[in-house]
């Protein structure tokens, strides 16, 4: 060997050994767990199975089971409304505080900072939390209807099957506003106040100036933010084991919550593997939009 | 999706000999192994540059996972010094009072006993991730309807082997812990559910102590007050609330087997009218036993379905006046049918004879007659022999109750044996759907039937 080419392989290695680490990381941590769980998910693998490891290959009559069950339908609603409505809820909520904290006012940074909050404490706190407030005869939020006469009876959040959606929903979006806050309220530090004050010799109120100057700016922050919450909500599972386990009468049961309930509590883990590469489906059609709008919003 | 990590599901599966050779070796002797290999010197050419760091690599993330870190000490030839136990006793005064029995009957077995309790809910998932790890403790508590399922997976060991006595148990424990013929687990104590009541509000109210359905259904209307219900039971979606519901379905001749029957439908109405009239808050969708238990105790409900075990908490309330009596019955005269609570002990597989053994001691040594007697007066449940229970009714005469109700309790996996989750999930089902309003009693059972039916 010559001594350039000697160089060239030497630089060639070294550059594949700093891709190494990141590798076998990836390999070990996330294809493995992958692999295993598709593969899973085409064996019948019950509670023998993690003594024997003996699991029969069943082809995908696992995935015809949990798509041919009834409960699936309602699930993969259940999914959809709970995604659907934690983001319209979040992001709102989320542009709202952030528009306000751009504002120049006493105390801001420091409430800007406390409306971290929800996002720091740890969920089974937090969602233990929002159990008791919504305790349909002792919680908090219910003696607070009865007592401004809103409600004679109390709203059943927690017992109610249309209710309790709705609950863990709130739920949802109280966890969320602070990350759409966050990531929003730096999109809108972006955009330069020149063209604000712009919009204001051209003679545009707030309205206008929001809707030709900061929506239209804010646009590829804005697809961000909604896919990577979207990728969140959909395989949410803390919020609502604590919250509602699920039910009553499986009425807040997600595809995620059916995947860890056919796993770990009626030890169907073939099925159970199934049901989340389901998830894992959906949650791989959104982060490819994901990818698509982060492309988008550097070439801006 | 699966946070397991490797050791779960056997990608890693230490030889039995290495894992035990491995528990010699305390942890932090393996993380220089890694370190040392990966700091090698920057003279060395690149090619074995990468060998090194790549065994440092590997050789790290098998410490980390742990995979084949075991707990306890002594090793297969040694003398065994001591064992482990896993039970699910967290909650106070139960794990003290287990862990001095546990070290008093170790000490007879010349071995120190560590104790490692987990919640209830936590046990079998637990349970299986150690059986696939191959790091099971050296003596195992299993609630008795998990026995069978576990035993079918074959990580326990058949008692005969140890030469333990299964003599004198009363049948119901006995066939809880008996898979294919043969013993695998033995309880101690058994125990069942009743209904509890607070004596003062009955009183006040001008209640007597309900006997039948009907009784039950009017006691609770009257004692229901604002702020306050007159029953409480645990309707969770979970086994303990087809645990709670067992008792109902039972003494009306209703049959886990076939559950789209009208007996079945009866008990199941029983429930929902409890709810519709106002009688029971229809939080019970949610309740624990354990919630169950506090609303009773803050005087919120007055009447409850429970066990025995919750006695002594009740206990530390002097202002708490509580009753208990058997479950009311369809009609009176009738005898209840309740199922039977109780955790059984097993020994499971294990590349280290001597360590089995030494379990089996203990296993034994809890089991004898007079520690069960102990056992049982600690926990307010019942010796599972037959004899000695005959003679803790005669020495503490508040129990007899419990003792003549648990000679008639029946085991969850009697009929059904390993295949009792799946009659448990179509039960809670039903429940849920029937209280909610979703479905009536027959439709949520009809559903509940073939939940049992299918594969």
């Amino acid at each position: 060997m010559t001594d350039p080419a000697r160089a060239r392989f030497r630089e060639r290695l070294a550059q594949w050994m700093f891709i190494v680490p990141a590798a076998t990381y990836l390999l070990l941590f996330f294809g493995y767990p992958i692999v295993k769980n598709i593969v899973m998910s085409l064996q019948q693998y019950t509670t023998t199975t993690f003594y024997t490891g003996a699991a029969p290959f069943v082809g995908l009559e696992n995935y015809s089971k949990i798509l041919a069950s009834d409960l699936f339908p309602r699930a993969l609603l259940t999914t959809v409304l709970f995604t659907a409505g934690s983001i319209c809820g979040q992001f709102v909520l989320g542009l709202a505080f952030a528009l306000f904290f751009q504002r120049r006012f006493p105390l801001g940074g420091v409430l800007r900072s406390l409306l971290l909050l929800p996002w720091l404490l740890p969920l089974v706190v937090s969602g233990t939390t929002w159990r008791w407030m919504l305790d349909p005869d002792t919680g908090v939020v219910n003696a607070a209807l009865r007592g401004l006469r809103l409600s004679s009876s109390g709203v059943p959040w927690l017992t109610g099957t249309s209710q309790a959606l709705v609950s863990v929903i709130l739920v949802n979006i109280w966890v969320g506003i602070p990350f759409n806050t966050a990531i929003l309220y730096g999109g809108l530090q972006d955009i330069p106040t020149h063209l604000y004050e712009a919009a204001k010799l051209d003679g545009a109120g707030p309205l206008a100036s929001f809707r030709h100057v900061t929506w239209p700016l804010l646009r590829p922050v804005v697809s961000v933010v909604l896919v990577l919450g979207a990728i969140y909500t959909v395989k949410v599972l803390d919020i609502i084991l604590v919250v509602t386990g699920g039910g009553p009468a499986g009425a807040t049961q997600t595809i995620a919550t059916q995947a860890y309930e056919l796993s770990f509590r009626q030890s169907e883990f073939g099925r159970g593997a199934a049901m989340s590469n389901v998830l894992v489906v959906v949650s791989l059609a959104f982060a490819i939009v994901y990818l698509r709008a982060n492309r988008r919003a550097r070439n801006l | 999706m699966r946070s397991n990590g490797m050791c779960l599901f056997g990608a890693f599966r230490p030889h039995p000999l290495k894992s035990d050779h491995l528990r010699d070796t305390h942890p932090g002797h393996r993380q220089p192994l890694g370190k040392g290999t990966s700091m090698t010197s920057p003279a060395r050419p690149p090619t074995r540059r990468t060998a090194a760091l790549l065994t440092g690599i590997i050789a790290l993330v098998l410490a980390t996972t742990g995979c084949g870190g075991g707990t306890g000490a002594g090793s297969a030839t040694g003398k065994v010094t001591s064992i482990t136990v896993l039970d699910y006793y967290t909650d106070e005064p139960e794990h003290t009072q287990w862990g001095e029995m546990l070290t008093a009957c170790g000490k007879t077995a010349g071995v120190r006993v560590e104790q490692t309790s987990v919640p209830g809910a936590s046990l079998i998932p637990k349970v299986l991730q150690q059986a696939s790890s191959r790091t099971l403790p050296d003596l195992l508590m299993l609630d008795n309807a998990d026995l069978q399922q576990i035993a079918q997976t074959g990580a326990l060991t058949p008692l005969d082997q140890y030469g333990i006595d299964s003599g004198g148990f009363a049948k119901g424990i006995l066939s809880a812990g008996t898979y294919e013929g043969k013993v695998y687990g033995l309880a101690p104590y058994v125990s069942t559910v009743a209904l509890f009541y607070n004596k003062d509000m009955l009183a006040e109210a001008g209640v007597a102590v309900p006997r039948n359905w009907e009784e039950l259904k009017a006691a609770a209307a009257r004692l229901t007050r604002p702020g306050r219900y007159g029953m409480a039971v645990d309707a969770n979606a979970t086994f303990e609330g087809a645990w709670q519901f067992l008792p109902f379905l039972w003494s009306n001749g209703g049959d886990e087997k076939k559950l789209d029957t009208p007996k079945a439908a009866q008990a199941l109405q029983l429930w929902v009218d409890l709810v519709k009239s106002g009688s029971m808050s229809k939080s019970v969708l949610n309740w624990t036993q354990a919630d169950v238990h506090d609303q009773f105790a803050a005087g919120r409900t007055a009447m409850m379905v429970n066990g025995p075990w919750r006695i002594p908490a009740l206990d530390k309330d002097k202002n708490l006046h509580w009753g208990v009596a058997p479950i009311p019955v369809p009609r009176t005269g009738q005898t209840p049918v309740t199922p039977l609570g109780g955790e059984v002990w097993t020994v499971p597989q294990n590349p280290s004879k001597a360590r089995q053994k030494k379990a089996a001691q203990v296993l034994a040594c809890l089991n004898n007659s007079s520690n069960m007697l102990t056992l049982a007066k600690q926990h307010f449940t019942v010796p599972s022999r037959t004899e000695v229970a005959a003679q803790y009714a005669e020495q503490t005469p508040s129990m007899s109750a419990f003792v003549k109700s648990v000679k008639a309790a029946r085991a969850r996996t009697s009929e059904l044996g390993v295949r009792w989750p799946k009659a448990a999930t179509g039960i809670y089902t039903a429940i849920q759907s029937a209280l909610t309003g979703e479905q009536s009693p027959q439709e949520a059972l009809r559903r509940a039937q073939r939940i049992v039916a299918r594969d």
